[in-house]
């Protein structure tokens, strides 16, 4: 998707280049194409379009890459802030 | 289900093509948030069509309105269905939990005998499923290799006609106006209560003045807020997703504010000389802080927003959302105190 953009600077994924063997799952999985495989290693090549939704970390089989993953509720994250814990999406259906 | 199909490994229900009206009423009450609790489907393996040895392995959630939608686009194949138990939450948010995920595919497959219902060892998953599935390990754990299939169910059908390849395209999620549409009404009814409440207590700031509290201006002053604070809510829930790509500003919270911006001014062009000065300042102030709101709100439903990014938005506007509330409501009730 071309026309909406979310925040820049922002996201949490880490790639560590040297682990990679240029499998190709990351680029599979993501939903936003930010991974791209370039001469047989995975390179970041959107990562202001990453939605930390973790699959591509899930899926690297020799944990290559690393994001902080979670939810993106207004609501979930306050109420992490309130008791401390990990912001939790409860929502049924659509999230 | 719909009947059964018998196999090696016992007899597996078969699934219905195609949808009726029941389904259709069922969707309808689902996006309007009724009854959002029990629309689940029995986790096990289904047949879809007249599936044989070598047909697909397709794996989905158990809820009932992602079911309903591959029937839907499944009406012309044949396959396997094995729907995991993700206590009736869709495919995303189950595999953002880990219901959707690695052990329960696992367990699934070994408790529906699928090695002995089929001659390959290929499972298709929905990509949105990836984030709470481990493909490697899904082989480890059962011998079963996944593959994942398109975003969308509808090209479904293109992808295994294509010997399971996905295009570029399918790989990617949009955010089209039909599907912010559909979002809207559950985050309306979502906000019921809130509103329900916040309309009480505008009634009764409203009925603060100088003889303390009556019952006439909390029932002259309270609706014109409440209709103040709706106009908010529509502003941030339904104006800026369906004007998202249009409205100035990365942030959700500009966007609605910017929305609400506008709404105040409409209201304040139009009423203004009945509201008087302090009243239109507080309408001003108020609106946009209400739809910055609701706004940001949105982004839980969204396909493109980082909770990090979600988290620094919020950090940045809410003590602006909370000061213009506060100023606008110390106008209100100041006004009231004026002649
Ligand atoms: S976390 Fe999700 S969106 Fe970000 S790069 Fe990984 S797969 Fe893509
Ligand atoms: S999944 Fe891991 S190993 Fe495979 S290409 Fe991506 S980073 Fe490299």
């Amino acid at each position: 998707m071309s026309g909406l953009r979310y925040l820049d600077n922002v996201v949490t994924l880490q790639l560590d280049a040297a682990k990679c063997t240029g499998c190709g799952m990351c680029a599979t999985v993501c939903p936003h194409a930010v991974l791209a495989l370039e001469d047989r290693r995975a390179r970041i090549v959107r990562r202001d379009a990453c939605i930390e939704c973790g699959a591509c970390a899930r899926n690297c089989p020799v944990a290559a890459l690393s994001v902080k993953a979670g939810v993106g509720c207004a609501s979930a994250i306050i109420h992490g802030w309130l008791t401390g814990s990990e912001p939790s999406c409860d929502c049924q259906g659509s999230c | 289900m719909y009947g059964t199909l018998p196999t090696p490994a016992g007899a597996v229900p078969r699934l219905a093509a195609g949808l009726t009206m029941v389904d259709r009423l069922g969707h309808w009450q689902m996006r309007w948030g009724f009854g959002r609790m029990r629309y689940r489907v029995r986790p096990g393996l289904y047949a879809v069509g007249e599936p044989q040895a070598a047909s697909p392995v397709l794996v989905t959630a158990n809820y009932k309105m992602t079911v309903d939608l591959l029937r839907r686009e499944l009406a012309a194949t044949n396959a396997w269905l094995l729907v995991l138990d993700t206590r009736g939450v869709n495919v995303w948010c189950a595999a953002g939990k880990g219901t959707f995920g690695t052990a329960e595919i696992i367990r699934q497959v070994t408790a529906c005998r699928l090695a002995e219902l089929v001659g390959h060892r290929t499972l298709v998953l929905p990509q949105l499923g990836a984030p709470g599935v481990a493909a490697h390990e899904v082989l480890k754990g059962c011998g079963f290799r996944v593959i994942y299939g398109p975003v969308r169910a509808a090209d479904l059908p293109a992808f295994l006609a294509a010997g399971m390849q996905a295009t570029p395209a399918m790989r990617r999620v949009t955010f089209t106006l039909g599907e912010r549409l559909v979002l809207t009404p559950v985050e309306l009814t979502a906000m019921w209560k809130s509103l329900g409440w916040g309309s009480l207590l505008l009634l009764l700031i409203g009925g603060i003045g100088p003889r303390f509290f009556t019952v006439e201006a909390a029932l002259q002053r309270g609706p014109a807020a409440i209709a103040a604070g709706l106009a908010g809510v529509l502003a941030g829930a339904v104006v800026v997703p369906v004007l998202l790509p249009w409205l100035p500003g990365r942030m959700f919270a500009v966007k609605g504010a910017v929305a609400g911006l506008a709404v105040a001014l409409a209201g304040t062009t139009l009423y203004g000389a009945r509201l008087g000065g302090i009243d239109s300042a507080a309408l001003l102030l108020a609106l946009p802080a209400v739809a910055a709101w609701c706004a940001m709100n949105f982004t839980g439903a969204t396909t493109f927003t980082s909770p990090s990014g979600v988290e620094r938005e919020m950090r940045r506007t809410l003590p602006v959302q909370a000061a213009a509330l506060l100023a606008a409501g110390t106008l209100w009730i100041a006004g009231a105190f004026l002649p």
